[in-house]
């Protein structure tokens, strides 16, 4: 059995609690072991890394001296996550200032670090790990003639492309053709979400959902499927308001282990389909397991 | 005469290099170092030794001090070795009574620390004193060179050097793959920057090609097979099938139009899939050899063996066409060869960022040579996959070029074709054209003029690498357009430009297979795949491998310019080796201790150039000396011993190591 160590991060606990229902679900199907890091962190994501990057690198580095005791790889779905604990881990390889910094840090908290955690993305640990044929294995219920638009956001492989191609992510791709899906062309995969701008510039956050939602319309998809919590909640929550603004783009968006879980025989109430807020319901109900 | 019977006199030569040398070693005091070795009569430093006065000192001293012994300490042997070995001959020495150590590139520009340096310098001399009190006097071993030349690569720069070699009587083996010889360049327009017509300048060239009674043209046809060495390669040619014999097909191509395909339903391999050809077709109007081909993946005949034939019915009488035709090994020899294989254009669907492969109307570059060439697919007329013709259209310099992702070199030539296309495309559509450009490189005779002429025209220059290619529009003005994205570093803003037609100038790269043509012919590739000349400016067409030159853009990028300039230095490279009519052989060349040689025979499938056979009579193995390259393999796989290599005898090689290791 394979086993890994889980870190849900704050999103996984707040806004995206439907994406870590799915995964564990899905990790759970496949016979994967999750341990929860135990006393994990804030990631050092959001206005850390904008303010100043040596506390968040301080805070990422305690989630992966913490990790590091337990010689398990490190397993973070969100995008933020994975890619600050991943330039955490850079950075104090790299510049030997960062690491003296932290050491001083590590040595307060009664912690060492010498760099040897691997943090990994969900996605890398079903393709390079697990597989696709295993992954074929388990599906129950395909999903045939579900056209998804498959939507990566921009930090999963920039600027680390630890498993993916930088300019065209394909393992989302992969994955979702293995339960049964059809893939879309989206060439928007890896374009902003708006971020945080929606906060901040509601006007620039809106037109780039609004981009986002529309050409995955056009190209005839279904659902988007997403991979981060705040691109989900982007171009769910706002939806509406977009629509309204620059016209009706009405489509559901999904964590891609949601439409996973769908074919490996979950309901949608385990994979936290009913959190979202834009309903997915009228797309995928016929790949829901009939109620017994 | 060696160091025990004690009549050594040897002579040390340090060289200063100007201060490539003297400012990291001090060569005074390796000189001084040297004088009090054992053995040596004279030791001297000298500011160029390579200079005439520096050689001069070697033969002056050789006569006047009666030196059996010489060591030099300069450069590279690859440089001067030959120098300074005539410089001792000079001297009335044998040449092989001489070791060079060299103190440059081994020693002074790979180090910074001086006294260290000036120590390795010291500890190197010291080796080759050591090691030349062995040196025996040999003589080099002349071979005859056949006359022959083998061109692989009938593009323009192996057709130019198969011509000028063919013009002064040299007899040219020219092997092209493709059924029509003319390469890259056949496929082109008009070429830059004087935009005179590709066709009308080379098919004059191939049309010699074919005539010339000194070149066998063998098109279809592959090298297999290279053994031997300078002077004397042994060659195997693959020829494959055409299924029209070229000895009785007079080129009417009635066969072509007697094909029961009546309309053409196979990508066109010649127009880069644009157009479509009959199973039974001829590359372009003025193909080289005029002769069709059949293609045998499509052709009904050979998939269900059940066709009319109607192309063997139009031929009639002349049975030309011959469906049972086999591959052809054909054998020759040769005495030099040169490579021309040319390039390949960068696959664009590398960078999906531009959206070649997912929008019909990205093209690359050679693609719209073919649009806007009146024998191409549409007859010269630019009508994009969708039956439109552009009102504008964006040009991407840089893809697969200057690009961290893709190749990191510049292509030379995109630039210019570039600004060619963008000429002829607004010359043939009238469109509004933009080129997005990195830098403008211009450099060439006429060339920056031509880039003032296109700016008078009236094409749009931006500066600035295209991010992206979509077809999503933001505006009305960008709905069912191509968006190109880009920053304008001049004006430091992200300009959004909707275009009917983006073309990707894309870049030059080597062939997929040039690695295995490097291992064929046994020289050297660039990291990057080139093919590696000798030297980067003074041996530019001369490989590794004597006998081997290279010439066009399988050695680097370059326009058609360079390739025809290479291509000629290249036959004038192989012609001095013709001419001279024989090669000296260096005699580092390994032999056998008869009375020693047990007869195991484990050497001979071990020798790369099947220098070693088995004497029966004798029971021993022999080493033909002409063919051993000297790679002392068998002298280091021999169980007793009993096979040696003059120059690096095992003594010379204990003697060096002791020396080095000695610790003065």
């Amino acid at each position: 059995m394979k086993r890994y160590l889980y870190y849900p991060g704050c999103s996984l606990r707040g806004t995206g609690k439907a994406y870590e229902e799915s995964l564990l679900a899905v990790f759970k199907a496949l016979d994967v072991e999750l341990e929860e890091l135990e006393d994990w962190n804030c990631c050092g994501a959001t206005a850390y890394m904008a303010i100043d990057e040596m506390n968040a690198f301080a805070l990422a580095g305690r989630n992966l001296a913490l990790a590091e005791k337990k010689k398990l790889d490190l397993l973070a779905p969100c995008s933020a996550c994975y890619l600050v604990l991943n330039k955490a881990q850079r950075y104090i390889k790299e510049y030997p200032k960062v690491a003296k910094l932290l050491d001083h840090g590590f040595k307060a908290a009664g912690l060492t670090y010498t760099g040897t955690t691997k943090v990994r993305h969900p996605l890398d640990i079903l393709i390079n790990d697990i597989g696709l044929d295993e992954i074929k294995a388990r599906v129950k219920r395909p999903l045939a003639g579900l056209k998804v638009a498959p939507y990566y956001g921009c930090q999963i492989v920039r600027p680390y492309a630890t498993f993916d191609l930088t300019y065209y992510p394909v393992s989302m791709d992969k994955l979702l053709r293995a339960v049964g899906a059809e893939i879309v062309d989206y060439p928007l995969k890896t374009r902003c979400c708006g971020g945080s701008q929606k906060g901040t510039l509601p006007e620039v956050g809106l037109s780039l959902i609004h981009i986002l939602l529309k050409e995955a319309g056009r190209r005839g998809a279904q659902v988007v499927s997403t991979i981060c919590p705040l691109c989900q909640f982007n171009l769910d929550a706002f939806q509406d308001e977009a629509g309204k603004k620059y016209g009706e783009v009405s489509r559901p968006v999904v964590y891609f282990t949601q439409l996973l879980g769908l074919a490996f025989g979950f309901s949608a109430k385990e994979l936290g389909l009913e959190r979202n807020i834009v309903s997915a319901k009228r797309v995928l109900v016929k790949f829901e397991p009939v109620a017994a | 005469m060696d160091a025990r019977n004690g009549d050594l006199r040897i002579g040390v030569y340090v060289c200063h290099c100007g201060t490539n040398i003297a400012a990291t070693v001090d060569v005074k005091a390796v000189a001084e170092y040297a004088a009090a070795l054992p053995g040596v009569v004279v030791s001297r430093e000298y500011k160029y030794m390579c200079s005439d006065p520096g050689q001069e000192l070697i033969r002056q001293d050789i006569v006047e001090l009666k030196l059996n012994r010489i060591v030099v300490a300069s450069c590279s042997p690859l440089l001067h070795e030959e120098t300074f070995r005539g410089a001792v001959a000079k001297g009335g020495l044998n040449p092989f009574c001489f070791q060079m150590v060299n103190i440059r590139e081994h020693d002074s520009w790979v180090h910074q620390d001086r006294q260290r340096a000036t120590e390795k310098a010291i500890a190197l001399v010291r080796a080759a004193i050591r090691r030349v009190a062995l040196h025996k006097p040999l003589e080099k071993k002349r071979v005859p060179i056949h006359p022959d030349v083998l061109i692989v690569g009938g593009g323009i720069a192996g057709i130019h050097a198969a011509l000028t070699l063919a013009n002064a009587g040299k007899h040219v083996y020219l092997v092209e793959r493709e059924p029509t010889i003319g390469g890259n360049m056949a496929k082109f327009d008009k070429t830059f920057p004087t935009l005179d017509c590709a066709a009308c300048i080379l098919t004059p060239k191939m049309t010699a090609v074919k005539k010339h009674p000194n070149i066998t043209l063998w098109t279809l046809s592959e090298v297999t097979e290279v053994q031997g060495y300078v002077g004397n390669f042994e060659i195997a040619v693959t020829r494959k099938p055409r299924y029209i014999n070229e000895d009785l097909c007079v080129g009417c191509l009635e066969c072509i139009e007697a094909c029961v395909y009546k309309q053409a339903k196979v990508p066109d391999e010649f127009n880069l899939g644009l157009g479509k050809r009959r199973p039974i077709y001829i590359s372009f109007p003025q193909a080289v050899p005029q002769i069709p081909v059949i293609d045998p993946e499509t052709c009904i005949d050979f998939k269900t063996g059940r066709c009319k034939k109607t192309c063997i019915e139009a031929c009639g009488d002349r049975h030309a066409v011959d469906l049972k035709q086999q591959p052809k090994q054909e054998t020759i020899k040769v005495g030099a060869i040169i490579l021309a294989t040319g390039y390949q254009t960068f696959d664009a669907r590398k960078v999906p960022d531009y959206g070649y492969g997912v929008y019909p109307n990205v093209y690359t570059a050679p693609e719209v040579e073919r649009l806007i060439n009146a024998s191409g697919p549409t007859g010269g007329e630019v009508i994009l996959r969708d039956g439109r013709k552009p009102q504008s259209i964006g040009i991407i310099h840089c893809v697969g070029s200057r690009d961290e992702n893709t190749n990191k070199w510049c292509s030379r030539v995109c630039c210019m074709y570039s600004l060619k296309l963008a000429h002829l495309l607004k010359e043939r559509t009238g469109a509004e054209v933009y080129n997005f450009y990195i830098d403008m490189r211009a450099a060439g005779k006429a060339y920056e003029e031509f880039y003032h002429k296109l700016l008078e025209e009236g094409v749009h220059m931006i500066r600035g690498r295209v991010a992206e290619v979509t077809d999503w529009a933001v505006t009305p003005e960008e709905e069912g357009k191509l968006v190109m994205r880009a920053e304008d570093t001049l004006i430091s803003f992200v300009r959004r430009v909707p275009v009917d037609m983006v073309v990707l100038s894309v870049g030059l790269v080597p062939h997929e297979d040039a690695k295995d043509v490097r291992r064929l012919f046994n020289i050297s590739c660039s990291s990057e795949g080139w093919f590696l000349e000798r030297h980067p400016k003074l041996a530019p067409v001369n490989t590794f491998t004597d006998g081997i030159f290279i010439a066009g853009a399988c050695q680097a990028p370059k326009d058609i310019p360079d390739a025809v300039g290479q291509a000629g230095s290249a036959a004038a490279e192989a012609m001095v080796l013709i001419d001279t009519g024989y090669v000296e052989m260096e005699p580092n060349t390994a032999y056998i201790l008869e009375e020693e040689c047990s007869g195991c025979k484990t050497c001979i499938p071990l020798c790369p150039y099947s220098a070693i056979t088995f004497l029966a009579d004798k029971k021993i193995a022999h080493i033909n000396e002409v063919l051993c390259k000297g790679c002392g393999t068998c002298v280091a796989a021999c169980p007793s011993g009993s096979i040696k290599q003059n120059l690096f005898e095992d003594e010379e090689i204990f003697e060096e190591i002791r020396g080095v290791l000695a610790n003065a």
